[in-house]
């Protein structure tokens, strides 16, 4: 069960690995920080981001844009929080 | 280790946009070929490029080929080979032409034509005045670019092996190429690739430096493998900066935040840009801008706890001007720099972004090299395309656009190229070299029991460093012999990585290890070629190269109007001579590069 939980993640990982540098920074700090803590749910709704085009991604990422689905839209909060943005405020 | 062999006529390594256009005319051909790609291939590198590609159709004024060929030559600072030049500027119409038959959504004039705006360095009658030739799809010109080609390949049955991640060239006895070695990373498979034409489009390798515009798949791949084979690397000593890019993070900051009215300030809150260009101040052009940066960063003047970089003011301008004018800038500050640039500075550096050196090609897109008594024998079954090749179209310094066009023009060019070697050999493949096969195997095997050897991440931040403080966008005599020291200790630790994770699937860590045995050539090849190279040409910039009437601007036609060519065994330099004769029209003759 772990050995498998591992080969997922590090496929999300590799899956990670983006064509715009803005992308690849913020991934590479979730997986810093919620490599150990991401859940089922938390793995679905990144394997439906990362299925994405890399600008539109982006757009979602930045706040440009907003998803009407409401996993997605949680895993874009967590995505945004280990964004130095936290310090803001 | 256990590997299998699938044979093919041609394999490509890489799916950006050299290694889908080389894919397209193999597979329109009928020959059976493999796309190898680390990712999917519209998750390339080339997604990025946003400005445009070049082509002078000349749809909204007065345009032409020999004009573009003249801004390059230029551009490069007569570095670049007047043959490949002319071949690129001439083939850019037709090549734009394919792409838009391929459904490449280019914005339209009311006509119906292409559109086309203008781009730093492009001119009209050898360089005149500014010229509309860049042909964009909005902001999105390379992914549109990169869908259009990969629709196409689907049609035309290319073959993609997406997750693959190359590994060795396999190169036998007499020299010629007969494919390469890969593993899949779902399973860690380990595959020869057996083909009768291999085409690398890696594209670059900008992951070298610590800070750079580079996504970071971008880890040199094609040329690491080219230079384990006993290929040389030509001109890698030089590398396009960009002034602005988040310090620590590499993200652009783009010229339009100095355009608004931004301002470069040092650790004393001075706007040092007065100092070094009294007219221009923030908005002098990108190499005098990035150059006072690293002056005032190496005096002492830097900010932050290591005094590592200068700021980017844009407190002084109404906010509702930055969300408006700049409306990604904010969020880029907040995300990369912890910073809230309506109200603090940004802290920005000079930022690695295009590498224009690379595998030696001619304008056949095929691999060339010193031997017989040539220095420019073809390596049979050998071609290469996009940033990981050196045509040379680029020389010292590349024009905007001309990137995306030099993708397009030699991805084609190669994989036409490729076709009729191909034709001509009706010979079945030749026999694999075992010992080829047999190092690639050692390699990994080494890798998998490595033990108290180096921590990846630690090593390849030790290099990242190492690189932009010794060969960054400004260089030193002294700084560059002490990094060429401090390069080849830590290639000794890149021998000796070690990975704790040894399982098969998606093995992040391995893969990990194996591109960094990549960049590793790449950096020792740039730190010991701009070494060796005591001139400034281009984006080579020497602070011991006398300015005088003989060398304007340090620039030394007579000693170093050549290109660098660096081996890794020994960490050996060759020089080849610059082609100077265009194909068709006269030589666009040596003078000082000045805009």
């Amino acid at each position: 069960m772990e050995e498998d939980r591992k080969a997922r993640i590090n496929r999300l990982k590799w899956h990670c690995r983006r064509a715009l540098l803005e992308l690849d920074l913020v991934f590479d700090r979730f997986w810093e920080r919620h490599e150990d803590d991401l859940d089922a749910q938390g793995e679905a709704a990144l394997e439906s981001l990362l299925e994405m085009q890399d600008h539109d991604l982006w757009a979602l990422v930045s706040g440009r844009e907003v998803t009407d689905d409401p996993q997605q839209a949680r895993m874009i909060e967590r995505l945004r929080e280990v964004s130095p943005i936290a310090n803001f405020e | 280790m256990n590997y299998t062999v699938r044979k093919f006529d041609a394999v490509i390594v890489g799916a950006g946009g050299a290694g889908l256009r080389a894919a397209i005319q193999l597979s329109e051909a009928g020959y059976k070929t493999a796309v190898l790609t680390k990712v999917f291939p519209t998750r390339s590198h080339t997604v990025a490029a946003q400005g445009g590609v070049a082509a002078s159709l000349g749809n909204s004024e007065e345009d032409n080929w020999h004009w573009h060929m003249y801004d390059t030559v230029k551009g490069s600072d007569w570095l670049g080979d007047q043959d490949a030049i002319e071949f690129m500027c001439r083939k850019a119409n037709e090549v734009v032409v394919e792409l838009e038959h391929y459904g490449m959504p280019f914005d339209r004039l009311d006509n119906g034509k292409i559109y086309q705006r203008p781009f730093g360095g492009h001119m009209s009658n050898f360089g005149e005045k500014p010229v509309r030739r860049s042909c964009a799809a909005a902001d999105r010109t390379g992914h549109a670019m990169l869908h259009a080609m990969y629709q196409r390949n689907l049609k035309v049955n290319t073959q993609f092996f997406v997750e693959w991640q190359a590994l060795d060239l396999v190169r036998d006895a007499e020299g010629d190429v007969l494919g390469v070695t890969a593993m899949d990373m779902e399973t860690g498979e380990i595959v020869v690739f057996h083909a009768k034409a291999t085409i690398f489009a890696t594209g670059g390798s900008g992951r070298i430096y610590y800070s750079s515009t580079n996504a970071f798949i971008n880890t040199g791949d094609g040329l690491g493998m080219a230079a384990r084979a006993g290929i040389p690397l030509e001109d890698m000593e030089f590398w396009q900066f960009h002034p602005t890019g988040v310090a620590g993070a590499g993200v652009l900051i783009t010229e339009g935040v100095r355009g608004e009215g931004g301002i470069l300030r040092n650790s004393a809150g001075e706007r040092f840009m007065e100092r070094y260009a009294p007219n221009a101040k923030d908005l002098a052009s990108r190499d005098v801008v990035s150059r006072a940066m690293t002056t005032e960063i190496n005096e002492g003047r830097g900010c932050g706890p290591n005094k590592d970089y200068v700021l980017l003011d844009i407190t002084h301008l109404p906010p509702e001007t930055i969300m408006k004018r700049l409306p990604g800038i904010h969020e880029i500050g907040i995300q990369f720099a912890g910073v809230d640039c309506l109200r603090e500075p940004l802290p920005v550096v000079p930022t690695c972004h295009y590498q224009m050196g690379g595998i030696p090609t001619n304008y056949h897109g095929q691999v060339v090299v010193p031997g017989g008594n040539s220095k420019s024998m073809v390596v049979r079954g050998f071609y290469a395309a996009g940033e990981c090749a050196c045509a040379s179209v680029h020389g010292a310094n590349r024009l905007g656009t001309n990137s995306l066009l030099d993708l397009l023009v030699f991805g084609k060019s190669a994989g036409e190229t490729a076709v009729n070697d191909l034709r001509g050999d009706v010979s079945a493949h030749k026999p694999l070299p075992q010992e080829a096969i047999d190092k690639t195997l050692a390699r990994l095997d080494r890798l998998n029991h490595q033990k108290d050897g180096a921590d990846v991440h630690e090593t390849r931040l030790a290099m990242q460093r190492t690189m932009q403080k010794h060969a960054g966008v400004f260089r030193f005599k002294d700084m560059l012999a002490a990094g060429v020291e401090r390069i080849s200790e830590i290639a000794q630790q890149v021998a000796q990585t070690q990975i704790k994770d040894k399982s098969k699937v998606f093995n992040t860590a391995r893969i990990e290890a194996l591109e960094l045995d990549n960049l590793i050539e790449v950096a020792k090849a740039t730190i010991v070629s701009a070494n060796a190279r005591t001139e400034s040409r281009g984006a080579h910039v020497r602070d011991d190269a006398p300015d005088t009437p003989e060398m304007p601007d340090g620039r030394d036609d007579k000693n170093w109007l050549k290109h660098t060519l660096w081996y890794k065994e020994g960490n050996r330099l060759d020089y080849k001579s610059v082609k100077l004769t265009p194909l068709s029209v006269d030589t666009i003759e040596l003078k000082k590069r000045a805009y």
